[in-house]
């Protein structure tokens, strides 16, 4: 096996009590490695801690405890100005491709910004090096000199793409990055994000609530509830095989586009089942250990490459032994 | 039950005429769940607001043709007609629930209103039809809920109340313009099932629009693929899905993205 790209460490981020309301726990203990090349798909409902996640790696968000590892330097411990040295390794594409870019900017400003600040290639160079990254994204250079306003949200995105890849970056974040697209464009955008990678050996965290997009584009994934990972493994062993309670749940009620099978579905029984039920439980967990007395941490292997955490059982639920 | 024919909407801005709507016609029988899909831009969600006769927020709109709802063309009636046809015929819900409930008012106040307002209910008669409906829609507790304030709601439970406020008054047809888009996956699915058992109870006629090809597969009986301002395609559920016939449809179908389908390499 590759030495990972990225490797994240009981990652924690806890957000100070507001208004008399108690601390919340955001991203709670996460680990997980990221090997050069590969795509880890995070995904997880709204307040799971996914974005936090995917900010805390960035270094955009403070972090509480743990430990961010890319290219074998550690972030966390860094000082701003190293981190910011570090900016040209990873780099960030969000949701919203229409407020992600500067309204007033022309593309061409907006793609060479980054050149700039990261003085990587010699200023002459500037407009050869703008053009390659339009055409990286499949856009004609002509057009550098328009407006954001003047293009639709799928092109939009596609200069946000650009202008994350201007610094040769070798890890993205892409939070939501096609949600707010048309479902044509979120596949234009989702064949782009796969053929980079191919080309730039490109690492992704992935952080989407559509699970169908996920495993699209997913070599491995993280499934998120109450800030922790509850099951992370292999793409096709999570969906084929999920074994948290919460992760079948979550599967279970991704709507399928066959009016057969959607019946059925939306005409069985409702499961409504209680995840916070076990949470601050002592003695014994789901798998029979006692974490409290061995300080062993709440993550069980269920299969190569697949384990689940034994946090967020509902009452009564346990895994079924093969 | 409804028939509408050769319906225009056209927006009006600064003299300036653009037609969204092209001249499309479509029927909802009694009790029917007809489905509208297509991308943003496609003129489905301004058609449904055709049938309510609502202007798109802070615009101007011209509508044209036909909307004969039980017989009675909605475009010829007066604005005061209209107001009785919406909420008590005819009931609609949107994608933004907070957007949708007064702020300042607790829910149970809300729906009391609509009770009052249409069906000449007393206060003490509505409060007790309130709790009831917060309860049909899956509210815990609903006689304190009732005193609560939408911001005290999850994003789920505000999409209840507002189904509630929409169904108070036992519409004939509920229109719900992308009711499951704001919420997440799992509370989307309850959401959906809430949908179809108060359409079994209450034998209302379903409206539906959404992008979503996989949340249409399982909520109604006939759909419309909109682009463009105009119906490109209509059929019944299971044909469309199986085979569908415009090019449109097809690439739309051929783009959805489906759990079972693993990444390429």
């Amino acid at each position: 096996m590759t030495a990972p790209l990225l490797q994240v460490r009981d990652l924690s981020v806890v957000f100070p009590p507001r208004r008399g309301r108690p601390p919340v726990r955001a991203v709670d203990r996460v680990s997980f490695d990221i090997e050069p090349g590969r795509t880890v798909g995070l995904v997880g409902e709204s307040g799971s801690g996914k974005t936090t996640t995917g900010r805390a790696i960035l270094q955009l968000q403070p972090i509480t405890g743990g430990s961010v590892s890319l290219l074998g330097r550690e972030l966390t411990t860094m000082s701003r100005a190293d981190v910011r040295a570090m900016r040209r390794h990873m780099q960030f594409v969000l949701q919203n491709p229409y407020s992600s870019l500067h309204p007033r900017m022309r593309v061409a400003d907006i793609l060479a910004e980054p050149l700039k600040v990261h003085r990587s290639v010699a200023k002459a160079e500037i407009p050869d090096r703008v053009a390659e990254l339009m055409r990286l994204v499949n856009m004609d250079p002509a057009v550098v000199k328009r407006y954001p306003h003047e293009f639709s949200g799928g092109q939009r995105q596609r200069i946000v793409i650009a202008r994350a890849l201007a610094v040769n970056p070798d890890f993205v974040v892409c939070d939501e990055p096609v949600s707010a697209l048309d479902v044509r464009t979120q596949k234009q955008i989702v064949d782009l994000l796969h053929d980079l990678q191919t080309k730039l050996k490109l690492s992704y965290l992935f952080i989407a609530h559509d699970l169908a997009i996920v495993r699209a584009v997913a070599h491995r994934v993280a499934v998120m509830y109450g800030g922790r990972i509850v099951e992370l493994g292999d793409a096709d062993d999570v969906y084929e095989n999920p074994v948290h309670p919460y992760t079948k749940n979550l599967l279970e009620a991704v709507p399928i586009p066959d009016p057969a099978r959607q019946r059925a579905k939306l005409a069985a029984a409702t499961p409504d089942p209680n995840f916070r039920g076990r949470d601050g439980e002592t003695g014994k967990c789901v798998f029979g250990h006692d974490h409290s007395a061995d300080h062993s941490p709440e993550w069980h292997e269920v299969g190569p490459n697949h384990a689940v955490s034994c946090k967020f059982w509902p009452p009564g639920v346990t895994p079924l032994r093969s | 039950m409804l028939e509408v024919r050769d319906l225009t909407a056209e927006f009006i801005r600064e003299g300036e005429v653009l037609r969204v709507v092209q001249r499309i016609g479509f029927d909802i029988a009694a009790g029917e769940a007809v489905g509208f899909v297509g991308e943003s831009g496609s003129g489905k969600s301004v058609t449904a607001r055709a049938v309510m006769r609502l202007a798109p927020e802070g615009s101007s709109i011209r509508w044209g043709g036909r909307i004969l709802f039980k017989g009675q063309d909605l475009l010829a009636l007066s604005e005061r007609e209209m107001t009785d046809v919406r909420g008590r015929r005819i009931a609609m819900v949107f994608q933004d629930p907070m957007a949708s409930l007064n702020p300042v008012m607790t829910v149970g106040q809300q729906i009391d209103d609509m009770l009052m307002r249409h069906m000449s209910l007393s206060g003490a008669q509505a409060r007790k039809r309130t709790v009831e409906l917060l309860g049909l829609v899956g509210i815990r507790d609903p006689e304190h809920r009732a005193d609560d304030y939408p911001h005290q709601f999850s994003g789920g439970m505000r999409q209840r109340v507002l189904i509630a406020i929409a169904v108070s008054c036992e519409p004939d047809l509920l229109i719900a313009d992308e009711p499951t888009t704001a919420l997440d996956v799992t509370v989307q699915a309850q959401i959906l099932r809430l949908l179809m058992r108060l359409r079994r109870e209450l034998g209302m006629a379903l409206m539906l629009i959404t992008h979503d090809f996989g949340v249409i597969a399982g909520m109604v009986e006939r759909v419309y693929v909109m682009n463009n301002g105009e119906i490109v395609e209509s059929g019944a559920i299971d044909t469309l899905f199986a085979a569908p016939k415009h090019p449109y449809t097809q690439a739309l179908l051929a783009a959805v993205p489906r759990i079972g389908t693993r990444r390429s390499a």
